[in-house]
C-alpha cells in the first residue's frame, strides 16, 4: 500500500473569522456562513462554475474538512448519510452543469425521505444565462420538484441572506434538501459583509403547525377506550428527535409499536412492545393485525404504499389517529379520524400525559401467535438453510451476535435491504441508513461514507447487493483517499435479486435482464488499497465477519449467497396487507 | 400469479370521473422568482389540467395572488392545496367553489368593421352583451366584455357568423365574499415570529381560523 503524500501544503494561515464590516468576496461569505451554522464537513467536486468557492474554502481547511468524492452522486448520498447519523445539515458542493445534474439523483431521495442537506452548486455569469453559456444547465427548474427551496444567487450581497434561510430551511419542521446556485460574478464579487445572521423565522413558512388541543384530547379520548391498539412509527420520532418521548408514550399506553425501514432503530429492537416491521416485506403479525387492530396511531409516518398495500383494503375497521409535523400528510393516503398537527416531540408529551396507564396482555399475544408462526416457517429456515449455499439472513443473524446490535447499518436497494432491514438488531437510534422513499441502487456505499464522518465513533457497515454495488463503485476511491474505516459486506447472488424475485413470483420466470455479472470485488478493492476477502462456505462466515470487524480501517468482505433466495413474507403489489405471504 | 385483474382494478381505480367540480384556489405568496415554477408543477406532476391561471400583485405591497381554476374533485382539490401551501414562499391558500366567489373574466373581440356598419343586428347584440369599443379602425373594431365564462362565450357565438376575426380571454380573476381581506392575515404571519418572551397560544380555540384550508 504506497503512502498516500499529504495533498495539502505544510504552512498554510487560517483566514479569520469575520465580525465586522469587512469587504468580502461571495466565496468568503459562503465560509462566514458556514463557520456559523458549524459546518465541519463538505462533501464535493469542484469544477469552473464553483472556483471561487473552492479557492476560498482553501483557507478554511482548518475549520471544515472537505472530502473530494469521486462522483457528484455519492457527495450528495454522503452529505445523506452524515445527517441521518449526526441529526446535522449535511452540505455538499458541486460545480454548474454535469456537477449539478448530477446531484438529481440524491435531491429526490433526500426530499422523499426528509434529509436537512444543502447544496451549493456554481453556476456561469450571470450576464451568461440563458445563453447556451459552456457548462450552463439551468439547475433551478430542473430541482424544483426535488428541493424543499432552492434559489439562484446573481449577487453576492445576497449570500449570507440566502444561506441563513437555506440552513434554517432545510432543518426546520420537515426537513428536506435546499440547492443554493451561485453565479460564478456573485463568487467573486466583493461586498460589504456586515455579519452572518442566523435565521430563525420567514413570515411565509410555517416549520411546525400549531397543536390544537382539542386534537390530543380527541386523540387520547380513543386511545383510552381501545380494546386493539396499534401503534406505526416512521422516522419522524427520530428527525423529531422524540424518541425518549416515544418510548414513554407507548410504555404508558402499553401499545404495541411497528416500524416502517426509516424509522428502524428508534426504539431498540428488543423493546418488549416493538412488534416488528411493517409494509411489503414487514413482519407477518403487525401487516395482518393492521386489519385487525380498533385505533391505529401513526407517529411520523406518511403511508406509503410499500407499508400500506392495497388502500381500500387497508385499516378499514379502525379509526386512525395520524401524528404529523406536515399538515400535507393527513389525508393523504390514509383518511385520519383525527389529525394531530404538530412536531411529535411537543405533541407525544401532551398525548402521554392524558393517556390511562394500560396493558394489553391478550392484544399482545396476538402479535406473538403471528410472530411464531412467522419464525417456523420464515425465519428458522431462513437462518438455517437445508442447502450448502448461504442466505442473506444468515449472514445478519451472525453479525448481529457480533456487533451486539451497536453497528450502523447502511443498506442498498433490494433484497439484501430488505433482509437487512428484517433482521438487523439495533440498541440505539440513528443507526439505520437506508434509502425508503426513492429506493435508490447506489445509496450505500456513498451514505456509509457520509454515515462514518457523522458518527466517527460508531462502526459503520454497508451492507451491499452486487447490482447497487457496482452503480456507486467509484466511492471506493474516496474511501481510499480518507482510509476511512468503514465496512463493506456485498451480498452476492449474482443476480438484480429484487427483480429477479418479481420475475420469478409475477412475470412466470422470465428472468429478463436480471443476470448480472460482477468484477472480483475483492480484486477491485485491493486496486484501492483497501483489503478484502470473499467466503462461500458457511463455516467460515463467522470468522470473516469477525475478521471485518476486527480489521483497522476499511475492508471489504463480499459473501457468496443463494442465487435464488426469496424475500418473505410478501404483500404482493395490489394486495391487503392481510393477504401477505409466508411463502 | 400473474394477477392482470388485479392490477387492471388498480389502474381502473385510480381513474374517477365523478365528482368533478370547478374550484377556483386562491393563493398568496412572496413575489420570487421561481415560485409560478413551484406552483404550476404541483399540478402538473399529477397531469392535473390548469384552466385558468392568474398572477398578479395583490392588495399588498410584495404579496403576490395567483387564481387558479381547475376541475376536480373536493378532496383532490384539499389536497393541492395543501401541497400549495406547504411550498415555504407560500402564505395562504384557499378553495372555493363559484358560488362563495365574485368572479369576472375580461374578453377581447375583433371584430370587421364593415360588419358593424353594415349589419344593424351585430350593433344589437353588442349592446345586449355589454360589449364596450376599446379599438376602432378601418377594418376591424375590437370590442370588450367582462363576466363569467358561459357569458363570453354564448357572444363569441353569435358574432361567429358575422366574421369574428380573433378572441382572447383573460384568466380568471376572483374575491371571495366572505373574505377579510389578506391585512389582518399577514399580521398573523408576522406575529409569529419567534419571541423571547412566552406567549398563550390564542389560536387554540379558533380552529376554522387558524387552519381555514
Ligand atoms: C437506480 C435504480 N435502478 C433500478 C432499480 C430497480 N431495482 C430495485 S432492486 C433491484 C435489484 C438490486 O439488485 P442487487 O443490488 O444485486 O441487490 P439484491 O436485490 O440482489 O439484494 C433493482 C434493479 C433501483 N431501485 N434503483
Amino acid at each position: 500500500m504506497p503512502q498516500f503524500t499529504d495533498t495539502l501544503p505544510q504552512e498554510k494561515t487560517s483566514a479569520p473569522i469575520a465580525k465586522e464590516i469587512v469587504e468580502l468576496s461571495g466565496s468568503q461569505a459562503v465560509m462566514q456562513a458556514f463557520l456559523a451554522e458549524d459546518v465541519e464537513t463538505i462533501f464535493g467536486y469542484p469544477g469552473g462554475a464553483i472556483m471561487p468557492i473552492y479557492d476560498a474554502l482553501y483557507d478554511f481547511t482548518d475549520k471544515m474538512e472537505h472530502i473530494l468524492v469521486r462522483h457528484e452522486q455519492g457527495a450528495i448520498h454522503a452529505a445523506q448519510g452524515y445527517a441521518r447519523t449526526s441529526g446535522k445539515t449535511g452540505v455538499v458542493f458541486a460545480t454548474s452543469g454535469p456537477g449539478a445534474t448530477n446531484l438529481v439523483t440524491g435531491l429526490a431521495d433526500a426530499i422523499i425521505d426528509s434529509t436537512p442537506v444543502v447544496c451549493i452548486t456554481g453556476q456561469v455569469f450571470a450576464h451568461l444565462l440563458g445563453t447556451d453559456a459552456f457548462q450552463e444547465v439551468d439547475i433551478i427548474n430542473i430541482t424544483t420538484p426535488v428541493t424543499k427551496w432552492n434559489y439562484q444567487v446573481t449577487d453576492a450581497s445576497e449570500i449570507p441572506g440566502v444561506l441563513a434561510k437555506a440552513f434554517f430551511i432545510a432543518a426546520s419542521g420537515r426537513p428536506g434538501p435546499v440547492l443554493i446556485d451561485i453565479t460564478k460574478n456573485a463568487q467573486i464579487q466583493k461586498f460589504n459583509f456586515e455579519g452572518y445572521k442566523k435565521c430563525d423565522f420567514i413570515r411565509s413558512y410555517r416549520p411546525k403547525p400549531l397543536i390544537r388541543k382539542s386534537n390530543i384530547e380527541q386523540a387520547a379520548a380513543l386511545i383510552n377506550a381501545a380494546e386493539k391498539p396499534f401503534v406505526l412509527f416512521g422516522q419522524g420520532v427520530i428527525l423529531g428527535k422524540a424518541e425518549t418521548e416515544f418510548k414513554k408514550f407507548i410504555e404508558k399506553g402499553g401499545l404495541p409499536a411497528a416500524w416502517t425501514i426509516l424509522g428502524l432503530s428508534a426504539l431498540p429492537t428488543d423493546h418488549p412492545l416493538n412488534v416488528g416491521m411493517l409494509g411489503m416485506h414487514g413482519n407477518y403479525g403487525p401487516n395482518v393485525l393492521t386489519n385487525e387492530c380498533d385505533v391505529l396511531i401513526a407517529v411520523g409516518m406518511r403511508f406509503d404504499d410499500r407499508v400500506t398495500g392495497r388502500l381500500d383494503k387497508y385499516a378499514k375497521q379502525a379509526k386512525i389517529i395520524h401524528l404529523d409535523i406536515d399538515p400535507a400528510e393527513i389525508d393523504k393516503n390514509v383518511k385520519a379520524t383525527i389529525g394531530v398537527w404538530g412536531d411529535c416531540k411537543e405533541t407525544l408529551p401532551l398525548l402521554t400525559e392524558l393517556l390511562q396507564q394500560k396493558k394489553y396482555p391478550q392484544w399482545l399475544d396476538r402479535f406473538t401467535q403471528h410472530k411464531t408462526q412467522e419464525e417456523e416457517t420464515c425465519i428458522f429456515p431462513e437462518f438455517n438453510p437445508a442447502t450448502e449455499e448461504i442466505s442473506m439472513g444468515e449472514v445478519i443473524n451472525t453479525l448481529n451476535d457480533l456487533t451486539k446490535g451497536d453497528a450502523v447499518i447502511v443498506t442498498d436497494v433490494g433484497q439484501h435491504q430488505m433482509v437487512a432491514c428484517r433482521y438487523a438488531k439495533f440498541t440505539q437510534s440513528k443507526s439505520n441508513i437506508t434509502s425508503g422513499g426513492a429506493g435508490t441502487m447506489g445509496f450505500a456505499l456513498p451514505a456509509a461514507i457520509g454515515a462514518k464522518y457523522g458518527a466517527p465513533q460508531r462502526t459503520v457497515i454497508a451492507i451491499i447487493g452486487d447490482g447497487g454495488f457496482q452503480m456507486t463503485i467509484q466511492e471506493l476511491g474516496t474511501i481510499m483517499q480518507t482510509k476511512l474505516d468503514v465496512k463493506i459486506l456485498i451480498l452476492n447472488n449474482r443476480f438484480l435479486g429484487m427483480v429477479r424475485q418479481w420475475q420469478e413470483l409475477f412475470h412466470e420466470k422470465r428472468y429478463s435482464f436480471v443476470d448480472i455479472t460482477s468484477p472480483d470485488f475483492v480484486q477491485v478493492a485491493k486496486g484501492y488499497y483497501i483489503d478484502g476477502k470473499s467466503v462461500s462456505e458457511r463455516e467460515k462466515l463467522k470468522d470473516a465477519l469477525q475478521e471485518m470487524l476486527d480489521h483497522k480501517g476499511p475492508y471489504l468482505l463480499e459473501v457468496m449467497v443463494g442465487k435464488e433466495n426469496n424475500v418473505f413474507p410478501m404483500v404482493a403489489q395490489g394486495t391487503s396487507v392481510a393477504e401477505i405471504r409466508l411463502k | 400469479m400473474k394477477d392482470e385483474n388485479k392490477i387492471n382494478a388498480l389502474v381502473n381505480s385510480a381513474i374517477a370521473p365523478s365528482g368533478r367540480q370547478e374550484y377556483t384556489i386562491t393563493v398568496y405568496t412572496e413575489n420570487q422568482i421561481g415560485l409560478l415554477n413551484r406552483i404550476a408543477i404541483i399540478f402538473s406532476r399529477r397531469k392535473i389540467n390548469i384552466d385558468s391561471f392568474n398572477s398578479s400583485p395583490s392588495e399588498l405591497e410584495g404579496i403576490h395572488r395567483f387564481t387558479i381554476v381547475i376541475n376536480e374533485m373536493e378532496e383532490v382539490v384539499r389536497k393541492l392545496v395543501r401541497q400549495i401551501e406547504k411550498q415555504v414562499e407560500v402564505l395562504k391558500a384557499y378553495f372555493n367553489t363559484g358560488d362563495e366567489l365574485v368572479w369576472q373574466e375580461l374578453a377581447l373581440y375583433k371584430v370587421p368593421t364593415d360588419a358593424i356598419t353594415e349589419k344593424v343586428k351585430v350593433e344589437r347584440l353588442l349592446r345586449e352583451y355589454g360589449a364596450r369599443v376599446v379599438a376602432i379602425r378601418k377594418d376591424f373594431t375590437v370590442f370588450e366584455t367582462t363576466g363569467h365564462r358561459e357569458e363570453t362565450d354564448a357572444l363569441v357565438k353569435v358574432l361567429e357568423p358575422y366574421g369574428l376575426i380573433e378572441f382572447v380571454r383573460s384568466a380568471r380573476i376572483a374575491i371571495i365574499k366572505t373574505s377579510a381581506g389578506f391585512h389582518e392575515k399577514l399580521k398573523e404571519f408576522e406575529a409569529m415570529a419567534p419571541g423571547t418572551e412566552v406567549i398563550e397560544n390564542t389560536y387554540l380555540d379558533k380552529n376554522e381560523e387558524v387552519f381555514s384550508m
